[in-house]
């Protein structure tokens, strides 16, 4: 089974114990999040609108590509492949 | 043996002349140009898209310069006489298609055509951006550029502070700024354009003395006011490109939009804890805001600065690069982040690239959107109920 590393953006931190990037296993895009879901089960309410939609607020990178212009959760995973989690941040002026 | 004279004529009997209004054609299909004369009589004028190498220095840098020998070259100089020995000596390495320009910058200037002139700099100015103008991507042509751009930041906050900084002293001509908040105690840990004896100023008023004292050339546009859909397109309007460092979502989208309607390009960061996020927005030249992030996050999912903390030099530095972007822009040098996110993470002091598609279902971009009417122009959706959050936080805490 393929393995990558999910970097986990500071948002959703608390739910992985702090952790900013975790390793998963998978063979597609979509196994490596629900096994991120099922070793921090916090993290499913913020990833996934119900069973097995990502939010749609919720941004997914396969190395530095989109998934939804992959093919999307079912976009294959090689082994050593980053998923990047991005929610947008809008942080700045005051 | 030959006079002087006489063996220069030999050597223009030799290489190609070229009529100024040949060389025009030339220059404006894009041929490649190199000015042979000295650095004084650069500085003083010289042709647009012309590369400066000294005559004695041409032999030595071609290579670098113009390595395909089979490639057009066109040369230059005041009159004809350098260009042309530089021309026969390139024959005789091999060049073999080598132009002087008859007559030289002199000839053309009669001809009427354009040069560029660093009279449009004052001494003052040649000596303060000399650096910038030393730089070839730059030269007095892009510093010209930079005095005549107009630049508008949303915030000077924790990314206005330095990109205002670096934007001032990089020449950018005209710096308006959107705050309608005063300095606070807290604000100094990373706004390093106010300072401690103005707290309690207003940020635009504050960040002007700043710009005024490092460079007397900018000129800065206080709009002490909050951005919203009643004001957006009169503000933007004016500007040539929009640095976005606002702090709540609502106004976020809103400039996306705008900036679309208006067709502003966008430098666009935004920051928290030790991570931040920078990207360009061209209209319809690239994605824009809502390609990338099609819906805001739920209030809960997207904590402020205030609420949570943000590493003041992290700020900095994506105002910084916010800086970057604009002078390359402003310019028009190196290759923009249009359809690239790019994310620095501070504490393992690493950057991660992301391509961002444009995105052809996009509501404000896409390929199926309308034309807006001149009418509606102005009508913008309600952000807050799109983002279910206030574009302000009632929070009395001073935040991000």
């Amino acid at each position: 089974m393929p393995s990558a590393t999910v970097k986990i953006p500071p948002v959703l931190r608390p739910q992985t114990g702090g952790e900013a990037a975790v390793s998963a296993d998978g063979s597609t895009v979509g196994d490596v999040l629900n096994a991120v879901v099922e070793a921090h089960p916090d993290t499913r309410e913020q990833l996934f609108a119900g069973e097995n939609d990502l939010n749609r607020y919720v941004n997914v990178y396969l190395n530095d590509e989109d998934v939804r212009v992959l093919d999307g959760l079912e976009t294959a995973i090689d082994d050593g492949d980053t998923v990047v989690i991005l929610p947008a941040m809008a942080g700045g002026a005051r | 043996m030959a006079t002087a004279t006489e063996a220069l004529e030999q050597i223009k009997e030799r290489v190609q002349m070229v009529p100024v209004s040949n060389a025009r054609d030339e220059i404006e299909s894009g041929v490649r140009l190199v000015d042979v004369r000295e650095q004084n009589e650069w500085d003083e004028s010289h042709l647009e898209g012309a590369v400066h190498v000294p005559q004695a220095e041409v032999v030595e840098r071609i290579d670098e310069l113009h390595p395909d020998r089979s490639q057009r070259l066109l040369l230059h100089c005041r009159t004809d006489n350098r260009s042309a020995r530089v021309a026969d000596d390139l024959r005789e390495l091999g060049y073999e298609d080598v132009g002087v320009i008859q007559g030289g910058i002199l000839a053309w200037e009669d001809a009427g055509y354009p040069v560029v002139s660093a009279s449009g700099l004052t001494p003052e100015q040649r000596d303060r951006y000399s650096r910038h103008t030393l730089l070839p991507e730059i030269g007095v042509e892009g510093q010209l550029k930079l005095l005549n751009s107009k630049v508008l930041l949303l915030g000077a906050g924790g990314l206005g502070s330095p990109t205002a900084l670096y934007l001032a002293a990089a020449g950018v001509g005209t710096i308006g700024i959107v705050d309608d908040d005063v300095v606070d105690a807290s604000n100094l840990q990373r706004q390093v354009i106010h300072t401690t004896d103005r707290v309690g100023v207003a940020k635009t008023a504050s960040a002007r003395v700043a710009i005024e004292a490092l460079n007397p050339d900018v000129d800065v546009i206080e709009h002490n006011l909050r951005l919203d859909a009643s004001n957006i397109l009169e503000l933007i309007e004016p500007y040539d490109i929009i640095v976005d460092g606002a702090d709540n979502f609502p106004t976020r989208y809103l400039l996306n939009d705008a900036s679309v309607r208006l067709r502003k390009p966008v430098v666009s960061a935004s920051i928290l804890g030790f991570e931040g996020q920078i990207s360009t927005f061209i209209p319809y030249d690239g994605p824009c805001y809502r390609c990338l992030y099609p819906t805001p996050p739920p209030p809960e999912l997207a904590p402020s600065c205030g609420a949570n903390g943000v590493l003041g030099v992290m700020a900095g530095l994506m105002g910084q690069l916010q800086a970057n972007e604009v002078v390359k822009l402003a310019a028009g040098i190196g290759d923009p982040l249009n359809g690239r996110l790019l994310l620095y993470d501070s504490l393992a002091t690493s950057f991660t690239e992301l391509k961002v598609r444009r995105d052809p279902h996009c509501p404000i971009c896409g390929d199926d959107v309308p034309e807006i009417a001149a009418g509606d122009m102005g009508k913008f959706p309600d952000y807050e109920l799109f983002c279910g959050a206030p574009a302000r936080e009632p929070s009395p805490e001073p935040v991000a």
